[in-house]
């Protein structure tokens, strides 16, 4: 899925926003591709609301220009911009049915009432609402078929881009995982660009082809969900994810990496760091394992269980290494058979560790 | 447990039940009582007849009530035009701006409605603020504007634009600004979101606010009095003079009767179409 010889649909270069002294973007550039399914994600106050209103036109930029298909669009309104943006409170219209809500995009162009409806039905099956509710108030829907009424408003006028504002963030979990899943099966099939804000990795890692991480008004990182896993490039993306095992190191000789925080020595990845260099190495929990005794590994550390939690599918447990807690995971079937508080030895292979630049 | 919620809401309400029975029930019970009486009479212990209201419509009192109910409409009208764009900007676009005017216009009614109208008497008379000044600095002559509908209408607007204004912002205040985006993120101009939105989403707030200033625009009289000079009889006053001058409590009171029904008419209407649940933030 690399984008390189994709054409890019909307670019931006040096955007900045600032609201009086604070400053929300600092100076974003970022393609975004044609047809892709690309998530934003950052904390509360990382700046990812700020730049959807202005990729949707509701805000503009202090500086930096934004351009889709090459065409610059700072100063363009949103009801002028073939986007078209669905909001974390949906903003349905409440004094509407299902159908007027669909087809209010096509009445402002004039579309004429029988293609209007047409269309509205088209959308109604396309994701999977009922032909009758095409007549049923907005009011009287579940929170998921209000969600999808959004959708298929936002997709009813054709529009290049599609944004969406958290708008899965108010449901429950389970309905949340369903439609998850459902909105990458639209994506899919209208083969539209999609452009996602949230605040969960999780949700971004279920539905995206790339992934930006932003953080304080900047981008930290952006690539396929594969690379954001696998090779975040700094402690703030590797956290961002969940539970991941950091350890403070200073590079020694002979790809040793020395502890900082405690009296140990790891097998240094490749392409590490110079000698006398610090950094942090990075060991997700799936990778460690429960050594047998006499088992290898290139990184082994002896510990004492502290507590192990169960995930569903997987166990995650608490390993304490002197004074550090490590977190383990394990598939329900490889689980570990001993006693809490009992002494093992844990340990991991060289490859599946990482190292990232220490934080300045 | 429904039951017992009754009884202590029935209880909770019952000083005021008895209030308004007694202050508000009765006199009416009164006057309706009173219109059915033979006329020039002061008793209610007599045989019922409608003679009050065939004079009502034998004689011309129905051009009274037409000038009360026309001046009424033309007031509601120019007050939705003149309000709408303000309490808009109170309610979406001002922030705290808006409370100092709502301050101000609140101020307006702490001082007695006769005396600001004879405030405008001053203002817009023959030789009065206006056409002196005007002469004074720009020598341009004009008569007196007072004494005719226009200035009634002024009168009224002028009194009566609070019960509007203040309705409309609470309605306007309810359309939600995300919803407002939404649409013209999906192509709809300025004009388009008023017209769709806002309108249809602010309706309870404007038709509160045009039924009660419709309501106290048909039971006024102080403008037509003081700024139309008699010009204009209104209802109102019609029904002042048969009480007064007249000493003719049953034809005042079919009068009154004839009014409150109109009104009642209007009202229901309004209200049948009216959540007001929703105004008041219960959803």
């Amino acid at each position: 899925m690399s984008g390189t010889e994709r054409d890019v649909a909307l670019k931006l270069r040096g955007i900045t926003k600032k609201f009086g002294e604070f400053s929300a973007l600092n100076g974003i550039d970022l393609d975004i591709f044609d047809g892709e399914f690309i998530t934003i994600v950052g904390p509360s106050g990382s700046g990812k609301t700020t730049l959807i209103r202005l990729l949707v036109g509701m805000d503009r930029p202090t500086a930096g220009d934004i351009f889709l298909r090459g065409e610059r669009i700072n100063d363009v309104p949103a009801s002028r911009r073939p986007t078209c943006m669905v909001f974390q409170s949906l903003a349905l219209f409440p004094h509407r049915t299902v159908g007027q809500n669909i087809e209010f995009s096509l009445k402002i162009r004039k579309v004429a009432p029988e293609a209007r409806r047409k269309r509205a039905l088209e959308l109604i099956s396309l994701l999977h609402l009922p032909q009758e509710y095409y007549d049923k108030k907005v009011t009287q829907c579940s929170g998921g078929e209000q969600q999808r009424v959004a959708l298929a408003r936002a997709l009813a006028f054709d529009p290049e881009i599609l944004f969406f504002d958290e708008p899965l963030s108010a449901l429950d979990f389970r309905l949340r995982k369903t439609l998850e899943k459902e909105l990458k099966d639209i994506h899919r099939q209208t083969g539209k660009t999609f452009v996602y804000i949230t605040h969960s990795l999780e949700e971004a890692m279920v539905m995206s082809d790339r992934i930006a991480i932003m953080r304080k008004g900047e981008i930290e990182q952006v690539g396929d969900p594969d690379q954001i896993y696998n090779e975040p490039v700094n402690r703030f993306v590797a956290e961002f994810m969940g539970e991941v095992n950091l350890f403070q190191v200073r590079a020694g000789g002979e790809g040793r990496l020395e502890a900082t925080e405690f009296d140990g020595t790891f097998a240094a990845p490749e392409d590490g760091l110079q000698p006398g260099q610090e950094g942090i190495l990075m060991v997700r929990p799936e990778v460690i394992r429960f050594l047998a005794p006499c088992e290898a590994a290139d990184c082994v550390l002896e510990g004492t269980v502290y507590n192990e939690y169960a995930l569903g599918s997987r166990v995650q447990y608490h390993v304490r290494v002197d004074g550090k807690m490590l977190s383990v995971e394990k598939l329900r079937e490889d689980r570990y058979t001993g006693d809490l508080d009992s002494t093992v030895l844990i340990g991991w292979d060289v490859e599946d560790s990482r190292v990232l630049a220490a934080e300045s | 447990m429904q039951s017992e919620q009754n009884r202590e809401g029935f209880l909770c309400s019952l000083p005021v039940l008895v209030l308004l029975a007694a202050i508000f029930v009765a006199p009416l019970l009164v006057i309706f009582g009173f219109s059915v009486m033979p006329g020039k009479t002061f008793s209610l212990l007599q045989a019922p007849t409608l003679e009050n209201f065939a004079t009502i419509v034998n004689q011309t009192y129905y051009q009274s009530l037409l000038w009360s109910l026309g001046l009424s409409f033309a007031t509601v009208v120019i007050l939705l035009v003149v309000c709408y764009p303000l309490a808009f900007a109170m309610a979406k676009v001002f922030g705290t701006f808006a409370n100092v005017i709502t301050v101000l216009v609140v101020l307006t009614l702490f001082v007695s409605e006769n005396i600001r109208l004879f405030g405008w008497v001053l203002v817009l008379m023959k030789g009065g603020l206006l056409s002196g000044g005007l002469k004074a600095w720009l020598g341009i002559e004009m008569d007196s504007l007072l004494y005719d509908v226009p200035a009634i209408i002024f009168g009224l607007v002028y009194v009566y634009l609070p019960f509007m204004l203040f309705p409309l912002v609470l309605g306007i205040a309810m359309v939600p600004e995300e919803l407002r985006q939404a649409a013209s993120d999906l192509g709809a101009s300025r004009w388009t979101v008023m017209r769709e939105i806002d309108l249809p989403l602010a309706l309870p707030g404007i038709l509160v606010g045009s039924m009660l200033t419709f309501v106290l625009c048909a039971g006024a009289m102080a403008e037509s009095k003081l700024l139309g000079g008699q010009k204009v009889i209104v209802m109102a006053d019609e029904i002042e003079t048969a009480f007064t001058y007249g000493q003719n409590w049953p034809l005042g009171s079919a009068l009154s009767v004839v009014l409150i029904i109109l009104i009642g008419f209007v009202a229901y209407f309004v209200l049948r179409r009216v959540d007001l649940d929703r105004i008041m933030g219960k959803t």
